[in-house]
């Protein structure tokens, strides 16, 4: 079943540059999703659209069947239950004025989710990893690791369907990486999955799918497993040929 | 996390001294100033004195060129000032940082304009904007004297509330309160406002002083608030001619300006750092 759908949509901020031209894409419920490309490709575009906050110039995004118009308020609070994002810079994504506690619960509170929302936190903060209790600090005294394991379980409590990750672990140091791509991988057992990234490696480890993006356009798209075997678009097979040179220079050093 | 909490007692310890002081200064202003509803000393227009009589038991600061007591004339001073820089900073915070949210939210053209406009404003020594708007209305008295002023402190208000706000906007955070469905004036209540309140806070102490200095340059000038509201600016202005043998008429106005100048600074400072979450300890 597809959970969304995006059909020949295009988007610039100027009339002459495109930043997102003719882009299709289905995200079946259930499916993890790598969205590849480098920095300039469209990839935060295309998600910030996903997410209703931008409208595209033309085509279409339906989600669960019904257009995602930012203009309906009524569809917006089921959507916004349903969709939601985890950002890659852990420092900006938390109010440091706010308590943990009060930064998971704005969903439940804005979105006016019935329940003991206290009890929703905690199960929230225990399904990332984290003591039930640090409820009542503050982000600055967590490190960029476990600030994640926050930003997700914010995402995670209202119960979502689509879990967008816009490079979630991109400014993470390797090992904490692999723990945080560990509990979306876990995540992505009950949600679909749209993991936004330059890291071809940790895509493969995680995702089922990938699409490839380079300068707004959908150049190659399949199973993540045969596309990296082989590879067709000559952007992918550039993207594919910088990775074994790192791991080299990793076991070398 | 080690060195953190062995250095957060002692900068705790700088923040409550900080707050304290200021908690002092300011009490004692306030203090005086609730005392005069009860009780002053002297009347405060009728000559309790000889002329220019230097400091006694009966007259603790001596009198002035119309034997008036004042200590009389310095305790009346203290609630018009007070009442000079709540009055003038809350008139001035209303409308600086509404306009300043307006200018952060809106399209570019308009903020462009508004940034411009603010930029302008500020060109202007506020005692002037003050003078130019005490002069519109005619009837110098007290209240135009404070709207003056706010409106003269609105457009630094707005300015730094624009460029606090601006910066704020482009947290992922407040991204994440969209996705997480909070509407735009709750983002603006919850996220935006708690952000640049320390910063704003803190200039508003600021402001406070410059209302409370530029309040006395006012009624120096004969622009404040009329007799027999007593002034500091008017005392000094009065004790100007006979500086020379009556100089306290002139140093007491100028150290209850700078003691509540420097209170309001220290209270504002003190209360930012005790309420900052990022700067307690961890």
């Amino acid at each position: 079943m597809t959970l969304v759908r995006v059909d020949h949509v295009s988007f610039g901020y100027t009339a002459n540059r495109r930043i997102l031209d003719d882009v299709s894409l289905d995200i079946a419920a259930g499916d993890t999703i790598g969205l590849v490309g480098e920095s300039g490709s469209g990839k935060t575009t295309l998600l910030r659209l996903l997410l209703g906050l931008t409208r595209p110039d033309s085509g279409s995004i339906t989600f669960d069947g019904k257009p995602l118009d930012p203009g309906n308020g009524a569809f917006m609070r089921t959507f916004r239950r349903q969709a939601q994002v985890v950002f890659q810079d852990p420092y900006s994504s938390l109010d440091p004025r706010q308590t943990i506690r009060s930064i998971i619960a704005e969903p439940l509170r804005s979105l006016k989710i019935p329940g003991d929302h206290a009890k929703q936190v905690g199960d929230a903060l225990e399904a990332v990893g984290l003591e039930r209790d640090v409820g009542t600090r503050f982000p600055h005294q967590f490190s960029g690791g476990q600030r994640q394991r926050i930003a997700i379980a914010r995402a995670i409590v209202p119960g979502p369907r689509l879990l967008l990750a816009d490079e979630a672990v991109s400014a993470l140091d390797l090992t904490t990486r692999i723990r945080i791509v560990d509990l979306l991988a876990g995540l992505s057992k009950s949600m679909s999955l749209l993991f936004v990234s330059h890291d071809i490696g940790v895509v493969a480890a995680l995702c089922r799918r990938i699409v490839i993006l380079e300068k707004g356009r959908v150049v190659e798209t399949g199973d993540t497993a045969s596309v990296l075997a082989n590879p067709k678009h000559p952007y992918t097979q550039r993207l594919l040929a910088s990775v074994p040179r790192l791991s080299l220079n990793e076991v070398s050093s | 996390m080690s060195s953190a909490t062995m250095t957060a007692p002692r900068e705790q310890k700088r923040h409550s001294l900080i707050l304290w002081a200021g908690l002092v200064l300011v009490g004692l202003h306030i203090a005086i100033a609730l005392l005069t509803f009860v009780w002053l000393p002297y009347d405060p227009t009728a000559m309790a004195g000889g002329r220019l009589e230097g400091p006694s038991l009966l007259h603790w600061l001596g009198t002035d060129r119309l034997g008036r007591d004042l200590l009389t004339q310095m305790m009346i001073g203290s609630r018009i000032a007070l009442i000079v820089g709540i009055g003038a900073v809350a008139i001035g915070a209303a409308i600086g940082v509404t306009l300043g949210l307006l200018a952060a939210f809106a399209s570019k053209w308009l903020d462009d304009a508004l940034a411009a406009t603010l930029d302008i404003l500020i060109a202007f020594p506020t005692l002037l904007i003050a003078m130019l708007v005490v002069a519109a209305s005619d009837t110098a008295n007290l209240w135009s004297a404070i709207i003056a002023l706010g409106i003269a402190l609105s457009a630094i208000v707005a300015r730094l509330t624009r460029i606090l706000a601006k910066r704020v906007l482009v947290m992922d955070y407040i991204t994440a309160a969209r996705t997480s469905g909070s509407s735009w004036p709750k983002i603006v209540a919850i996220h935006i406002l708690p952000n640049i309140w320390p910063t704003l806070s803190v200039n508003f102490a600021l402001q406070f002083g410059l209302a409370v200095i530029a309040e006395a340059s006012l009624s120096y000038l004969g622009l404040g608030a009329p007799p027999p509201n007593a002034s500091w600016g008017r005392v000094l202005q009065e004790a100007q001619g006979t500086v020379y043998t009556a100089p306290l008429g002139a140093i007491a106005p100028g150290i209850a300006l700078v003691s509540l100048a420097i209170g309001v600074n220290l209270l504002a400072d003190g209360l930012r750092d005790t309420i900052d979450p990022t700067r307690r300890a961890r």
